[in-house]
């Protein structure tokens, strides 16, 4: 508990048109935690991520990132997304760019970092994601799990204060949710702070320090794994995860 | 004799390109910034410039290109009939390139601006670094048809009295009597020069042509 706070979140609403996505949600993120999100689809799980890092705006609340106010007004949203790390469903990397250039334009353009300097350091982050040897790959010619891990190697190389993942593997064939979960877990065991959405029960249990569980724009209850796996308090939860081993089977470990 | 005739066509052919030179590249500009606008401008402004295209393109050219001759060589703005004639031929045009890198920016998708924010770069970083380099390649095919289409439409600043291939055609036609000579001559000039313009871009295309094949 000692850990300074990365993310607060505080009171977050967010309303399209007539639809309430989420409301009056809470949510701490502290240092070197990696929290899942679980919650059936439609729950407002990717909305709020996107918010997090103000891809979206929140109609109320507040969200602080390292004590500092980003919902505020006349804050620089490109400087805060700079600091938050996303990784997608759907891998969105830049499809004119070869895996090492997709690593490579947010250390140019936005870091400004010169050329060579560049080159190494998005060389560092594909080795790291295991995937030095494809640099020159465009994203066609990689597997999905591959583009996947060079989303996350493009998103750490921007030395993000968290990292937010919606779903990373849920657009994948079977056998190769493996290695992007393999590079979540390392991650993990790294330290970095994390705030994964996911329906990989095996991961949530092994990986997490806490699960959030959502539903319908709320949060009905969060704890750490055993506790909310084993005790859950809430019907609404205890339905939800049979519904979902139920789907997705008894999962490997990562 | 006949080469007289010819090269006489010929020295025309010269001010088709110089007005398609003009045209293309300013109809590129203009139809390039109203896509953008189009795409990532509020409402207002993306109404503006849909309504700038559906009056632009419900128009046949012919009267556009009377009517903006009219304007750009009128009191205020005096323009020879070249660069008028060049100018609202590029301003026809540009309704139909805005057209064109619309459907590419949109064929690229939403996701790639959302990814391209998501790592701090700005929505003019993201349109210039991200964006469009895919809609450029995406363009390139119908962007080749317009390129002939703008072309071949170069003929129109004949109603002008530009002395570019038709007029010169037309010219010879009257003097001498041989219309069948002087308007396929014309028509051979035109038809090279269409087919070679389709066959750099066509080239181009396959140039920057990304990898899709497994290696
Ligand atoms: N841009 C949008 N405009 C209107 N409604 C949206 C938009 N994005 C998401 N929604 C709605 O918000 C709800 C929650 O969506 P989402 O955050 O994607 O849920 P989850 O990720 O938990 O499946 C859905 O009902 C969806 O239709
Ligand atoms: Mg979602």
């Amino acid at each position: 508990m000692a850990s300074s706070l990365i993310l607060q979140a505080k009171n977050l609403t967010k309303i399209y048109g007539e639809n309430v996505i989420f409301r009056d949600i809470s949510l701490d993120v502290r240092k070197g935690e990696t929290i899942v999100i679980i919650g059936p689809s439609g729950t407002g799980k990717s909305t709020l991520l996107r918010c997090l890092n103000l891809l979206t705006r929140v109609n109320s609340g507040q969200i602080f990132l390292e004590g500092r106010e980003i919902t505020a007004p006349g804050t620089n949203e490109d400087q805060v997304r700079e600091q938050i790390g996303m990784v997608f469903q759907n891998f969105l990397l830049f499809n004119h760019l070869t895996a090492l250039e997709n690593v490579m334009l947010g250390l140019t353009k936005v870091k400004k970092l010169p050329k060579e300097q560049a080159r190494q350091k998005a060389m560092q982050e594909l080795s790291r994601v295991g995937l030095a040897d494809r640099a020159g790959h465009y994203p066609a010619q990689l597997s999905g799990g591959q583009q996947q891990r060079v989303a996350i190697a493009r998103a750490l190389a921007m030395d993000p204060k968290v990292m937010l993942f919606d779903e990373p593997t849920s657009a994948l064939d079977p056998e190769l949710i493996g290695e992007v979960l393999g590079v979540m877990a390392q991650l993990a065991r790294d330290n970095m702070t994390m705030l994964v959405v996911t329906h990989e029960m095996g991961f949530a249990r092994e990986v997490a320090d806490r699960i959030v569980f959502m539903e319908k724009g709320s949060i009905v209850e969060q704890g750490a794994p055993d506790d909310l796996f084993e005790r859950p308090q809430h019907a609404r939860t205890r339905e939800f995860l049979w519904k979902i081993t139920e789907l997705y089977g008894k999962k490997e470990k990562p | 004799m006949l080469s007289n005739f010819l090269s006489y066509i010929v020295q025309g052919t010269g001010v088709t390109i110089a007005v398609t030179l003009i045209a293309l590249p300013f109809g590129l500009l203009i139809g390039l910034l109203l896509a953008l606008l189009y795409n990532y401008g509020n409402r207002w402004v993306a109404r503006s410039a849909g309504i700038y295209s559906l009056l632009m393109r419900g128009v046949p050219p012919i009267v556009l290109l009377f009517i903006l001759y009219f304007i750009l060589s009128g009191r205020l703005i005096n323009l020879s009939p070249f660069w008028a004639g060049s100018l609202s031929l590029g301003l026809v045009s540009s309704a139909y390139q805005m057209e064109i890198l619309r459907g590419a920016l949109a064929a690229v998708g939403a996701g790639q601006m959302t990814a391209a924010r998501a790592i701090g770069l700005t929505r003019l970083q993201a349109i210039r670094y991200v964006i469009l380099p895919q809609a450029i390649r995406l363009a390139i095919p119908p962007w080749s048809n317009e390129a002939s289409i703008v072309l071949k439409d170069s003929s129109l600043v004949y109603a002008l009295g530009v002395p570019e291939i038709l007029r010169r055609a037309q010219q010879l036609s009257a003097t001498t009597g041989q219309p069948f000579l002087a308007f396929g001559a014309a028509a051979l000039i035109y038809f090279c020069l269409v087919f070679l313009t389709n066959r750099a871009l066509d080239y181009l295309a396959e140039k920057t042509k990304l990898p899709t094949q497994p290696v």
